[in-house]
């Protein structure tokens, strides 16, 4: 867990700061209590904020944030589902959303504290997982798709067959850890939508899976990139993000989202039921979503940003980067994974279980 | 004991933090868990909840383990694995255990460092490490292609191909070896070390070979130290999931990780439960077993 605290600096607004703070606990009742504390718990992933962003939002308003990491969605949803252990701020991915929403783990956002919700792009103010964006505000955004090593692998088809289908690069091929990505695609290659709950669907990528598993290296959880650049595997499904961020080192990398489509995910900025510092909650999304503070941050992590006063800030290095920001013909073919029950989240991890044990 | 019983206040407060700390952070949790096995995703308004659970005593979940052939399997697989694992440490543990208590007195504690050292870092880095030594650019290859090219094999036979260490059950076991040795060594080292050596010269000038001392006279003597050896690393290779994580190929699921996954990506912790409950289960019964063993050694005797 890394813990980010600021040096403490004294100025005026935290001394006084401290000395109401102080008084308030003295003498006062917690509710009547002016402002909050100058504090904001962020749960985030790990390397998915601008190298001086906190510092920066410590700067300008003193709000010093306190970041904890989580590798996965699930460790997320399982630190959270017993309730808040004391987070303001999380970064959860679109089903996610969906599934908190169902479960009344998300609180609502007042968008009049939001300001600069004025600059997000035009596709990116309201959501299928949450009509009006009530409890969400977009934050980054991105594919699933194949990262390959072209040198080895010379020219392909933009296809999952290679992955899914094929013995070409066998012992060479390395999928996602995660059952619903793995069967989801799977469905996706065999022409189903990667939602689809059919159980004859689920049946089909299953079976595809255990045919082609003697061909798979491995279920990698998210390092099928290091995969790529230790020569481990030569082709590898994994998030557009950690390709790029190999590519950068390694000019033989190379990253397609396949013409059969894929899936497409956003990343939001949600307020956990029971957060203790809604206010600097609030004021921490209107930062990122600020013009400045937001170019810094997706020139740093080199994810795709919905907000368009930032993405205007960036050059065409990252705006026409093809890995970053898809075609559009390619992203009308992508799904957003839905949240479809307790019931599909039991067959697709059932399903998951016969396809390791297989 | 008897002085125990006459100094009752002393005994309680010697023995109420553990008691405590068993109830409360062992017992209580285990309880809480063994509930849970009995229990199902509660429906609210017609829909299943995502986070209440509701206790009905059912066995469905217990049920559900031991229908479906798939857990079976794994439980088997993770059986096998974790016994392949124990054994191997005990083959390469015993002669290391054997050559720290025979070293002089001076060696010792710097050789017990050694084994325990491994200790002070971190599982997840150790296992990371191997990642490094065996994949196919990694330590391994790189020294055998350097024997491989000095002896000029490459020129007979063509380029050093790499050998596939990594991503397999083989990288798993090795995995686990590793990382539970001390386990091994430890126990044996301390049974070793109370040896009685004159037993070995008494042996060995009444005619007996070396093997046949070995076998008839140090291994029934250092039995209880491989018995708690074997339970020692056994038990938590069986439940470890990491490992196989890490450097398991696409059939190295153990159970651990199967109850892993319950408890994140599938949401069901009822049905966790109800798995980690039989995996406990198995391990009572390789107890049961254990105690068997010495209560026959004992007649024995």
């Amino acid at each position: 867990m890394k813990t980010y605290s600021p040096k403490f600096r004294p100025n005026r607004r935290s001394l006084l700061g401290g000395a109401t703070a102080l008084a308030g606990l003295s003498f006062l009742p917690r509710g009547t209590m002016a402002a909050e504390e100058k504090k904001l718990n962020f749960y985030n992933w790990d390397t998915y904020i601008g190298e001086t962003t906190l510092d920066d939002f410590n700067a300008a308003t003193g709000i010093e944030v306190k970041m904890d990491l989580f590798a996965d969605n699930d460790e997320l949803f399982a630190k959270l589902r017993e309730g808040n252990p004391g987070y303001d701020l999380i970064v959860p991915t679109n089903d996610y959303v969906e599934r908190m929403l169902v479960a009344g783990m998300l609180m609502p956002l007042d968008h009049d504290k939001i300001p600069n919700m004025s600059n997000l792009g035009a596709n990116f103010r309201d959501a299928s997982y949450d009509p009006g964006l009530k409890h969400s505000i977009p934050y980054m955004w991105g594919t699933i798709g194949v990262g390959y090593n072209a040198k080895r692998t010379g020219d392909i088809t933009k296809s999952w067959k290679h992955l899914y289908d094929s013995d070409q690069f066998a012992g060479k091929i390395s999928l996602l850890g995660d059952g619903a990505n793995v069967l989801g695609h799977a469905m996706k290659y065999l022409g189903n939508s990667l939602n689809s709950t059919d159980p004859a669907d689920i049946k089909a990528a299953e079976e595809l899976l255990i045919a082609q598993k003697e061909n798979i290296k491995v279920f990698a959880d998210d390092n099928g990139q290091d995969l790529l650049v230790s020569g481990e595997v030569v082709i590898a499904q994994e998030w557009n993000g950690d390709i790029l961020q190999v590519m950068a080192d390694d000019d033989d990398l190379s990253f397609y989202v396949p013409d059969e489509g894929g899936l497409i995910w956003q990343d939001c900025l949600c307020m956990p039921t029971g957060a203790p510092h809604p206010d600097n909650a609030h004021a921490f999304i209107n930062f990122i979503l600020d013009a400045d503070a937001g170019a810094a941050i997706a020139d740093y992590i080199q994810y795709a940003t919905p907000n368009a006063a930032a993405q205007a800030k960036l050059g065409p290095e990252y705006n026409e980067n093809p890995a970053i920001f898809p075609s559009d013909e390619t992203v009308a073919k992508c799904e957003f994974q839905l949240y479809l029950g307790e019931e599909h989240v039991k067959n697709i991890n059932d399903a998951w279980t016969r396809v390791q044990a297989a | 004991m008897e002085s125990f019983r006459k100094n009752q206040r002393v005994f309680w407060t010697l023995a109420s933090p553990g008691s405590f700390w068993l109830l409360f952070f062992f017992l209580v949790p285990l309880g809480i868990v063994w509930m849970l096995s009995f229990g199902e995703k509660a429906v609210i308004d017609g829909k299943i909840s995502i986070t209440e659970t509701e206790i009905t005593w059912t066995l469905a979940n217990y049920v559900r383990a031991l229908a479906d052939p798939v857990y079976l399997v794994i439980i088997w697989k993770s059986v096998w694995i974790s016994a392949l694992a124990t054994i191997l440490c005990l083959v390469i543990a015993y002669p290391v255990a054997f050559v720290i208590s025979f070293a002089s007195r001076r060696w010792q504690p710097w050789l017990l460092l050694a084994v325990i050292l491994p200790f002070w870092i971190n599982l997840l880095i150790r296992t990371y490490a191997l990642i490094a030594v065996f994949r196919t650019r990694g330590y391994v290859n790189f020294t055998l292609e350097w024997i491989y090219d000095a002896l000029w094999l490459d020129r007979l036979f063509g380029p050093f191909e790499p050998l596939e260490l990594l991503y397999n059950d083989f990288a798993v076991v090795a995995g686990l070896v590793y990382v539970f040795m001390p386990f091994m060594v430890l126990p044996l080292y301390a049974s070793i070390e109370r040896l009685d050596r004159s037993m070995l010269e008494a042996s060995l000038d009444l005619g007996a070979s070396q093997m046949a001392t070995f076998l008839r006279v140090t291994v029934p003597l250092t039995m209880p130290g491989i018995v708690s050896g074997l339970i020692l690393v056994f038990i938590p290779c069986l439940g470890s999931f990491l490992t196989a994580d890490l450097l398991g190929g696409t059939n190295a699921t153990m159970i651990g990780n199967v109850i892993e996954r319950q408890f994140k990506a599938a949401n069901d912790w009822p049905f966790g439960s109800a798995l980690s409950f039989l995996l406990m289960y198995v391990t009572f019964g390789i107890l049961a077993l254990r105690a068997l063993l010495t209560r026959d050694a004992e007649t024995r005797a």
